[in-house]
């Protein structure tokens, strides 16, 4: 039967190798195939007037000179949609208190952050419907902006959205007791404000969709640049009252989405109706401008935090406030709070300290909306955890690696659970940091850095230690009220030829979900890689499922994948059995051959077993049943999350008389369980890492007091690239969970969840000498400078 | 807006001959008039690398030139690229190593790494991070794109030459 997984010496075993991606290859033709490049017959284009105030009044929208000018089909405004589309409110069930305002798709009669579409157009052309919005003349009235995070929440102050009583979406507390008494008797307490700017995603390629209602046959096709194409399926139905079976979401080659692409956005609803009123396909493409003030950004907090520490170095206790500002009102469907809560459960995760609480507010102001993006709270909770644990050690006396060896869970404490709730199977913190110093010579590092520094050469060494929540059962949105799966579908076919086709509810946007399911087809069937066509993204083929997110599509979308293949596999073999009168015990598939399960001889192809049961069913026994398709379902059981862990460490150097930081290089130590492909492992987790170190050192959404973005083009936001950055060592440690028979957990989000932290511990390490610190990121020069008293 | 031009110009071999109007970018024709959507674009101001395509065989910024402004030119894409098996030693690179992920930014990655080999046959891994500042990559942290292109600057350096790259099985 079924050898162990990830033994690599026999037929078909490639669950833990290295293989490139099939897909790839017409990525690197040219031939890529993204929403962008889609034309349809007849299809027309829409622009989008937007507000050129962070909050206003609507008074009135003259749109008669748009609607003369060549080539326009439609303007619409927020009350022409609104007939269409039933509004959207962007809170969850166990958020309890949650609130938020009202969102359609255009305004009715408030705009809430600069930017904001309020009219659209579609056109002939994309210039043709640009022109015409210069066209529209709206006039606005001015409203009070709402823009810094302790006036926001002042009684009687302004508010950010005037259908919600106040600027409060949502508040927690969490307290294990008695944390007052603990850091009064504590020998060392270290405090610090941290601050963390907003970023946003910049995929390279901008949201994008194109949506075609056929009226003769009520249905709705939308080609759709998402992670997420069930969910949207789901709310297109519901929030335009067509039946789902007749709504069909496509999600074809993605250039790039990290969380970004999978919230509602105010243009893509609009999209929606618009299509429905002009009956022909309608295509919208955010431009680059239009994408920063539009897309989801993300952090966006200010954490005031403590840590209480004996005096052999022991952590006893943290004591963390974090203020947290989300835009005008909260995103859906997953909310905008997500991030505050997982920055206030995941504070000191990798510890083992008892003593906690906690204080989150998720605040109303008028900017764009944040939410959940690549690594969800963890970064923040990250870096104020490891800043603080560095502090601690300088005041031990300690080593920041003895620090953490001192602190951090020991490996054999498993099971346990953090002080905030979470649920600990098997974590490996202690085996991940002697790796890590062994893997970047620290000691060495150590010695170099005492030397250098006599010569005037600053250079830092930063270390985070980190958890990672991966594989999220319906704790996560479904017991929220959010029709969002937790579960994932496969179909599998052998087709006549003996050739095999997966259906699956997990994407791709270029992390190698096709190539994965393809590997765990293969291995768990006994059919070589090449005869398994993996199919993805799109909710009129394959079965309804999560999808792509929180790191679910290994652990979830390829425990699904293994589950249906064996299925799959134990009625092939039952069908040989039929048709060569044995028992299906003693049979076995190997590169598509059965054979006899002890001699290895072969018996019959799968090919002819399919020709078989296809063509010639006459010539079965009259019991047997040919069923080589099945359709298989697998949502996570146990833990409600397999978390992972790992450590990253940073070597950066300083020049104190620029502010310019050089990283000089990068460690991953990482655990995500079994890995499938270390391969992709090793390049999700590089791509993870680039992405914190830009929101450390370059990313930042800035907004003047006014709440306008002051730099928001690609010239002026600065994103991390290729002469920046550093080469990235990634090492690993596998524990798999026991929940699944594959052992598979997430990897794609470790590499952001503690890189900035590093690199922020690294920074500080090279400030040591001039008495400096810096706790806000990103560590910008002109911060660095004035950390270090220079300006 | 002013009336369509007549413009010629060869793009992947052929020469063709196109009413094209001068507000049009490069980029923009080639993925509309022409179909060949390979080349994307990421931000429209020159700074994403993602439209770059070759213009007399240097590489060029498609969304910062008008197409009229390409009269006369000779323009390969990635299409083209990919036809003639210029890159097909880097198209295998890339893919051995899992240099890019979504793929977007790909097509310019490999116009700028076919700039970059024509100048300099070995250049160091830094020269190879300073000729790619600009082209920008959300997805791979850009050490796989890095390593694949160095190891084709040793192999064409070795005066390795590679076959054709789409027509072997996956
Ligand atoms: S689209 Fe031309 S450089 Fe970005
Ligand atoms: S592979 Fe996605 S932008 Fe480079």
């Amino acid at each position: 039967m079924n050898a162990p997984l990830g033994s690599l010496d026999r037929p078909n075993s490639y669950i833990g190798r290295s293989v490139a991606r099939p897909n790839a290859k017409r990525l690197l033709a040219g031939r890529g195939r993204y929403v962008t490049d889609l034309a349809l017959p007849r299809m027309l284009h829409a622009a989008f007037l937007r507000s050129p105030y962070a909050h206003a009044r609507i008074v009135a929208i003259d749109a008669e000179a748009a609607r003369a000018m060549p080539g326009v089909r439609l303007v619409a405004t927020g009350a022409d949609l609104a007939t269409l589309c039933t509004p959207w409110v962007g809170t969850l069930d166990h958020f309890t208190g949650m609130k938020s305002a009202p969102q359609l798709p255009l305004p009715l009669e408030e705009v809430l952050w600069a930017g904001q579409a309020v009219v659209a157009v579609v056109a002939d052309t994309r210039a043709q419907a640009e022109d015409a919005v210069e066209a529209i003349l709206v006039e606005f009235e001015d409203l009070p902006p709402v823009a810094d995070i302790d006036i926001a929440r002042e009684s009687g102050a302004d508010r950010a959205a005037l259908a919600v009583e106040d600027n409060l979406c949502f508040r927690s507390r969490l307290d294990t007791g008695g944390i007052e008494a603990i850091f009064a008797g504590a020998t060392h307490v270290v405090e610090e404000e941290f601050h963390f700017g907003r970023h946003t995603a910049v995929t390279l390629e901008p949201r994008a969709i194109l949506a075609d209602w056929d009226a003769s046959e009520g249905k709705l096709t939308v080609h759709h640049a998402t992670q997420t194409p069930y969910q949207f399926q789901d709310l297109y139905s519901r929030h335009y009252g067509i039946p789902e079976a007749s709504v069909r979401v496509i999600a074809p080659d993605i250039g790039g989405s990290f969380g970004m692409k999978l919230h509602v956005y105010h243009e893509d609803m609009a999209v929606i109706g618009l299509a429905l009123l002009c009956r022909r396909p309608v295509k919208y493409v955010a431009d680059r401008m239009e994408s920063f003030v539009s897309d989801i950004h993300a952090r966006d907090h200010r954490v005031r935090a403590r840590m209480a520490v004996d005096g052999d170095g022991s952590i006893l206790a943290m004591d963390v406030d974090d203020v947290t500002a989300i835009g005008a009102f909260s995103a859906y469907p997953r909310t905008s709070a997500v991030e505050g809560n997982q920055v206030i459960r995941l504070m000191g995760a990798p510890y083992g300290f008892r003593n906690y609480r906690a204080e989150l507010a998720v605040v109303f102001q008028n900017k764009v909306q944040t939410s959940q993006y690549r690594a969800v709270g963890h970064p923040i909770a990250c870096a104020v955890t490891e800043r603080l644990v560095d502090m601690a050690a300088t005041r031990a006396g300690l080593d920041p690696v003895a620090m953490r060896a001192k602190n951090l869970i020991p490996d054999e404490a498993y099971p346990c659970a953090s002080p905030t709730g979470y649920r600990f199977e098997a974590l490996s913190h202690q085996a991940s940091l002697a790796r890590l110093k062994a893997l970047m010579d620290y000691d060495g590092l150590r010695a170099e850095q005492a030397a250098l520094r006599a010569c005037g050469v600053h250079r830092g060494i930063g270390l985070a230690a980190f958890v990672e929540i991966s594989n999220p059962s319906p704790a996560f949105y479904g017991i929220g009220g959010a029709r969002i799966s937790a579960q994932d579908g496969a179909t599998l076919s052998i087709t006549p030829s003996g050739e095999v086709r997966c259906l699956i509810s997990v994407t791709e946007q270029g992390q190698g979900t096709e190539t994965i399911i393809g590997q765990i087809v293969a291995d768990q069937l006994g059919v070589v890689r090449e005869k398994v066509r993996v199919i993805t993204g799109d909710t009129e083929t394959t079965p309804h499922g999560g999808a792509t997110w929180a790191c679910r599509g290994a652990g979830i979308g390829g425990e699904t994948a293994l589950q249906a293949a064996r299925r799959l596999r134990d009625n092939v073999l039952a069908l040989a059995a039929a048709i060569l009168q044995a028992r299906p015990g003693e049979l076995d598939l190997r590169d598509g051959i059965v054979v006899d399960a002890l001699s290895g001889a072969e018996r019959v192809s799968l090919a002819e077993v399919a020709r078989i049961a296809y063509f010639r069913s006459d010539t079965l026994p009259p019991d047997a049943s040919a069923q080589l398709s099945i359709t298989h379902h697998y949502a996570p059981q146990g833990y409600p999350f397999a978390f992972t862990n790992g450590i990253q460490g940073c070597h950066v150097e300083l020049d104190v008389d620029t502010g310019l930081v050089k990283i000089l290089k990068h460690w991953v130590v990482e655990d995500c369980g079994r890995i499938i492909n270390p391969l992709l492992v090793d390049e999700q987790v590089r791509g993870g890492v680039v992405q914190g170190l830009g929101a450390a050192f370059f990313e930042e959404c800035r907004y003047d007091a006014g709440g306008q973005l002051t730099n928001g083009s690609l010239a002026d936001y600065l994103v991390p690239m290729a002469g920046e950055m550093p080469d990235i060592v990634v090492g690993h440690i596998e524990t798999p969970t026991a929940d699944t028979v594959l052992g598979a957990k997430g990897c794609g989000e470790a590499g952001t969840a503690a890189a900035a932290a590093a690199a922020l511990n690294a920074v500080n390490d090279a400030m040591v000498p001039f008495g400096a610190s810096i706790a806000q990121i990103p560590m910008t020069p002109a911060r660095l400078l004035k950390s270090l008293g220079k300006i | 807006m002013s009336a369509p031009l007549p413009v010629t110009l060869t793009v992947n071999g052929e020469t063709l001959s196109h009413l094209i109007e001068p507000r049009e970018t490069l980029a923009d024709f080639l993925r509309r008039d022409l179909g060949l959507t390979g080349t994307h674009t990421g931000c429209e101001m020159g700074v994403c690398g993602a439209c770059l395509v070759m213009l007399d065989g240097v590489p060029v910024h498609a969304c910062l030139i008008f197409a009229v402004q390409a009269a006369g030119a000779d323009i390969a894409t990635v299409e083209g690229l990919t036809e003639s098996a210029a890159v097909a030693d880097l198209q295998r690179a890339f893919h051995e190593r899992n240099a890019l992920q979504c793929g977007f930014c790909t097509p310019g990655m490999l116009i700028t790494a076919q700039g970059l080999l024509a100048r300099t046959s070995v250049p160091s891994r830094a020269e190879i991070r300073d000729a790619l500042s600009g082209n920008y990559c959300r997805c791979t942290g850009y050490e796989a794109i890095v390593d694949a292109i160095e190891t084709v600057a040793h192999k064409r350096a070795a005066g390795e030459a590679a076959p054709r790259f789409t027509e072997e099985p996956a």
